[in-house]
């Protein structure tokens, strides 16, 4: 028997010579398939909110008749302040989750110190703590601050805030900054740099792709959030874009391709995301995910 | 993710890290002068916002979770203690324990359908070609989109009637029409479809790399020694594999008992409880019953099981690893 080696680039052994038909033919509407099935459902919603009048049971990858309307009529329902809730809660809580793993990371990476061992810990029992077994307490809690007996309920930061401290970012950042060779911390502390020089002009800038990865699914994690705005928000008005879509929905009043159109707008800054960062998101699942 | 590991880690890196070329000449005066500069007060201060989100956001609720868990809550009455009566209260109740049974069922067949396309798909798009690079971006939108969103997609296709689309769409091969999530028959088994379609390309993505680790040599010896192609990937692939697939099993489970959103944006719990999971019940106990104390037990034995279900694993792991 005659051993092809390029035949074993993949475990099921598709053939990669110009010739073979038949492999690649199969490959190709397998594939083809795939992305129909994965895909199509998204592309429906795109062009639902984009049709005048969506009929459930006449969903198409291609709007019949195009317009604006469902964007126009949603927001009469108030959805660009949905969207704008759900905006300023990811951009809000990104930024304190990325400075909080950045500080943290370096504290655990870099340092060494007592009771290191134990904060690691407690951030590992953190990833341990599903979000949704807090949830009821955690209500509580927002609805009054321990010690300083702040109500941050039907606020932007009662959401934000929640949220800006992850386990899995600090450790991915950890796990990056440990590899960076200590030899320039040392350069820059006999040149007289401080604790603060160092962080932010030697450590910060070499830590830019792990700061991709944790962006990333940061975002991702702040997004994709339901049960926290949901019962921090006190009237419909504090919900994100993603609650709204449920309340819209269940309104009689409000047709399909509203709902499609909130879809959609729910959809694109996660798609602008992934597209965007795509790599990191990739590295990060193989590398960093496995401890999530 | 094992934390004894992590730490061992870090105590070498800190060590080489933090030590300068002048401990070693004057070890001891260095030492005085770094606890004067606060060296170890430091590192506590980069550490403070995450510890004081950590506190209030995750360990205070959690103690203030177990503390209501004891309690018959009233608002504005003052709480009651009644022990472990709400314990027992949830371990009797028939919806609590429907629950229970679905949300097993739901995480169960989730977990393995998701891997199992996952596992497809993976031998379907491995390779270096381009145009599989963009394949596998595509079959991946699904994880990135948010499950509020992806509810609402699926509804539609869920459409009862003969015409929805998915009816449609199975009428082609002569099934159907089916019910779907409006039906108590075949509304779990629906909403399970849903989680496995968003999940699926995700375990896809770690399969992936699980493959890409495999020696190609062992498939050539394999081929050599005649092996089929369903021999190969059953002796030389999946046994590569195990480790990709335990974590996945691991993470889904936990993943799977917790599930809240897409079953509440789904289905709400319905038709008549048939997709009720523990934390839709949970949650209507807490929020539509005003039963805090009920609701915290309640979530305080998924905790349970959950914190129990990651120790086993990493238990059965590490002594795996021992032998």
């Amino acid at each position: 028997m005659s051993v092809n080696s390029s035949r074993f680039d993949s475990a099921i052994g598709w053939s990669t010579r110009p010739d073979a038909w038949f492999s690649k033919g199969i490959r190709f509407i397998l594939s083809a398939l795939a992305v129909i099935l994965f895909c199509g459902p998204l592309l429906v919603i795109f062009s639902g909110a984009f049709d005048h009048n969506p009929d459930p049971t006449k969903l198409s990858v291609i709007p019949d008749s195009p317009s604006l309307i469902n964007f126009k009529v949603a927001g009469e329902n108030k959805i660009w302040d949905y969207l704008a809730n759900s905006l300023v809660i990811a951009g809000g809580a990104l930024l304190l989750q990325l400075a909080v793993s950045v500080f943290a990371a370096y504290a655990l990476a870099r340092k060494k110190f007592r009771g290191q061992a134990i904060a690691l810990l407690v951030i590992l029992a953190t990833m341990m703590l599903p979000e949704e077994v807090i949830a009821i307490p955690l209500s509580l809690v927002i609805g009054d601050l321990p010690l300083v007996h702040v109500s941050l309920k039907g606020t932007l930061l009662g959401v934000i805030l929640p949220l800006g401290a992850w386990g899995f970012s600090i450790f991915v950042m950890t796990e990056f900054m440990k590899e960076i060779p200590a030899e320039l911390e040392e350069a820059a502390k006999v040149d007289g740099a401080g604790e603060l020089r160092l962080f932010a002009q030697i450590i910060l800038p070499l830590c830019k792709p792990a700061l991709g990865v944790i962006a990333v699914f940061g975002f991702n994690m702040i997004w994709e959030q339901y049960l926290l705005p949901l019962i921090v928000a006190a009237d419909p008005s504090d919900y994100t874009l993603t609650v709204a879509l449920l309340a819209l929905r269940s309104d009689d009043m409000v047709g399909t391709g509203i709902v499609l159109a909130g879809a959609l707008l729910a959809l694109v800054p996660s798609l602008v995301v992934y597209l965007s960062l795509q790599k990191s998101f990739l590295r990060g699942i193989t590398t960093g995910a496995i401890k999530g | 993710m094992t934390a004894v590991q992590q730490h061992s880690d870090t105590q070498d890196v800190g060590s080489t890290a933090s030590g300068g070329g002048a401990v070693e000449t004057h070890p001891v005066r260095r030492r005085r002068r770094r606890r004067l500069t606060g060296a170890t007060f430091i590192p506590w201060l980069f550490l403070l916002p995450a510890a004081l989100i950590f506190l209030v956001f995750k360990f205070i609720p959690m103690a203030e979770g177990i503390r209501l868990s004891l309690f018959e809550v009233r608002p504005f009455l003052g709480d009651i203690f009644v022990g472990f009566k709400n314990y027992a209260t949830i371990l009797q109740d028939e919806k609590f324990l429907t629950a229970s049974w679905h949300t097993v069922v739901l995480a169960g067949g989730q977990t393995l359908g998701a891997m199992l396309i996952g596992f497809f798909l993976a031998l379907l798009l491995e390779g270096h070609a381009k145009s599989l690079w963009f394949v596998r971006s595509a079959v991946f939108l699904p994880v990135v989109a948010a499950t509020a969103v992806i509810g609402e997609i699926w509804r539609l296709f869920f459409y009862p009637a003969p015409e929805g689309f998915l009816n449609e769409v199975i009428s082609w091969v002569g099934l159907g029409p089916w019910e779907y999530i409006h039906n108590t028959d075949t509304s779990l088994v629906s909403v399970m479809f849903v989680g496995i379609w968003k999940h699926a390309p995700y375990d896809m993505v770690l399969i992936l790399a699980g493959l890409a680790g495999i020696d190609r040599q062992q498939y050539e010896a394999a081929a050599i020694d005649g092996a089929s192609t369903p021999q190969r990937i059953w002796n030389v692939t999946l046994p590569a594999l195990r480790p990709v697939i335990t974590i996945l099993l691991t993470l889904a489970a936990i993943r799977g008992l917790r599930v809240f959103t897409e079953v509440y944006v789904l289905t709400g719990g319905g038709p008549a409880g048939s997709t009720d999971v523990w934390m839709t019940r949970v949650y209507t106990t807490a929020f539509e019953q005003s039963e805090a104390g009920l609701a915290s037990a309640g979530s305080v034995l998924l905790f349970l099981v959950t914190l129990i279900l990651t120790v086993s694993v990493q238990w059965y792991r590490r002594r795996k690893e021992a032998r």
